[in-house]
């Protein structure tokens, strides 16, 4: 089966590094996987987007067609990408507001606080975000996307991503609870 | 022992050059190669190789083929707007038969274009670019492993007949990470440039004149030999004869035309009962691959050809496996350059479609799938 995971949100937010780490945790499980991206030609800000998909079987065509995930970090990313959503399920964070035009199933979460707040580094949103997509959508285990994220983080800060990272799975538990 | 490792594509041309034996590189960083010269800065140091940031595109592949002259396997990586810059000097690695290997991440184009998006604009470029016939190679990987795979065999090749190769990427490709696993370094076969046996009446560019390669002397061990742009004789001195410039022009050719056959590389998918036959290249290739196997499972018979050496190009096998289609679709992400090779090759024996996209996005299968759709009508 093929699962579509789109991470958006804006340049400089770590999007790219999770879309990664996520890709390198599924062929760490000896899954396929691919991971694409699109931005701007800013070195920081502009949209920016990261897309994974991962398969048991061989994957054709790299992007997300009708992603099964979609991540949003920024406003802008949520109403443009959310609207565009179909059977999959919005992942967006609690400090962006509803939109009218979109239908899809969301869950909303505290990403960016809970990395400012509770971890006490914004820099680390990310790898909460993915903690929370991982969590969510049971790609990957638990254990396997920790040591890719060891694999990918920079010297130093591996502690710093791992409780990012459980942090994140925690908020995902929270919200299946709840679903 | 290989194991599977998550690799992007830039980073597996690089890989693979290494593997080739590059030594040197020169080149000026451009968006979406970059990780190319990044990443040859960071390996070609720890094994006694050198890394140039030049001044611009044309001072990059005048160095490298300056460094090929000494006998060392030299590269450069560029997109467009840099490939356009380099294309003087292009002619001049095929005048003079100095190897090089020539990576090209296409992006948007014309012009400085949409620097970080896709695109397919370069097949006619990589191939006319220059002035004059001359003789070149382009081969296009399919993802990120052929990246590996097809930037050795753009070495090999450069070695084999002494003529620069361009490895025909984009940014999908070069971007992308996949799933990759390598060959162990030692079983991949690597070929290198025949030389002289003794500087002893060493003539640079006696060969067969049709499409003979000249043993290749390297600057700084005792030989003496003249390199020019000019046409030469033999000795490599400057000529203005007739017979000479045609023999030379036609040699030069010959290389190339003569081994299409062993050059030729490509893929296909569901050809044996096509009757809508899809051909393309690169990162389209993939949409299209999609949009095949679709077609497919709904009872169509589709089929795919995917070129991995679009230059020579492969004209045989597009007009065997064209011949029982009722229709031949090319998709590609520009307004229809490799089409131009396919309604040539394929002449009136089926309508060929085309299918251009330059918005700066991929494909999506549906956009080719609709199409392959409407043409089994």
């Amino acid at each position: 089966m093929r699962t579509e995971f789109r991470l958006s949100g804006s340049g400089g937010q770590g999007l790219l590094l999770a879309g990664i780490v996520l890709a390198e945790a599924a062929i760490l499980e000896d899954k396929n996987a691919v991971q694409t991206q699109s931005y701007g030609p800013e070195a920081r800000g502009g949209a920016s987007k990261a897309e994974v998909v991962i398969s048991e079987e061989d994957i054709d065509y790299p992007k997300a067609m009708d992603p099964d995930f979609l991540l949003a970090l920024t406003g802008e990313a949520y109403r443009t990408y959310g609207k565009v959503m179909k059977k999959g399920l919005i992942i967006v964070d609690d400090s962006v507001p509803p939109s009218d035009e979109i239908s899809a199933r969301t869950a909303r979460v505290p990403i960016l606080r809970t990395a400012a707040k509770d971890i006490g580094k914004s820099v680390v949103a990310n790898i909460v975000a993915l903690g929370v997509l991982a969590g969510i959508s049971g790609i990957v285990a638990p254990a396997t996307l920790e040591a890719a994220v060891k694999n990918r983080v920079p010297k130093g800060t591996e502690e710093l991503n791992i409780a990012a990272l459980k942090k994140g799975f925690e908020l995902a538990d929270a919200f299946k609870a709840k679903a | 022992m290989p194991s599977a490792k998550l690799m992007q594509g830039n980073e597996a041309c690089t890989i693979g050059a290494l593997v080739a034996g590059l030594e040197f590189f020169a080149g000026y960083p451009i968006t979406p190669s970059t990780e190319i010269a990044e990443l040859c800065s960071e390996e070609l140091p720890k094994v006694g190789g050198k890394f140039v940031q030049m001044e611009d595109e044309i001072g990059s592949i005048a160095a490298i083929i300056g460094a090929s002259l000494t006998g060392k396997k030299a590269m450069t990586a560029t997109s467009g707007p840099g490939f356009s810059l380099m294309q003087e000097s292009l002619g001049y690695a095929s005048e003079t038969e100095v190897p090089v290997v020539i990576i090209n991440v296409q992006r948007m184009g014309p012009s400085t274009g949409m620097p970080t998006s896709p695109a397919q604009g370069d097949v006619m470029q990589a191939r006319w670019g220059t002035h004059g016939d001359h003789p070149v190679i382009v081969l296009a990987p399919g993802n990120v492993k052929e990246c590996f795979d097809l930037t050795v065999r753009a070495f090999n090749l450069a070695e084999r007949y002494r003529v620069p190769v361009v490895v025909l990427t984009d940014e999908v490709i070069g971007h992308m990470r996949e799933k990759v696993v390598l060959p162990d370094w030692k079983d991949v076969e690597v070929e290198d440039r025949a030389r002289p046996a003794a500087p002893g009446g060493y003539r640079p560019y006696e060969a067969d004149p049709d499409g003979g390669v000249p043993l290749m002397a390297p600057f700084g061990e005792g030989y003496r030999w003249h390199v020019t742009g000019l046409f030469h004789d033999e000795t490599g001195f400057p000529s203005g004869k007739a017979e000479v410039a045609d023999r030379l022009l036609r040699r030069l050719d010959r290389k190339v035309s003569k081994n299409e056959p062993v050059i030729r590389d490509y893929v296909t998918e569901s050809t044996e009962d096509c009757e809508i036959l899809v051909v393309s290249f690169g990162s389209s290739a993939m949409s299209a691959l999609s949009a095949v196997r679709r077609a497919r499972r709904e009872g169509v018979k589709a089929g795919m050809l995917r070129l991995k050496t679009i230059w020579p190009f492969p004209e045989e096998v597009v007009r065997e496996l064209s011949k029982s289609a009722k229709a031949v679709l090319v998709p590609e992400m520009n307004l229809g350059q490799l089409a131009y090779e396919v309604e040539r090759t394929v002449g009136c024996h089926a309508p060929v479609v085309r299918i251009g996209k330059v918005n700066g996005d991929l494909f999506r299968p549906d956009e080719i799938h609709d199409k392959i759709m409407e043409a089994a009508k």
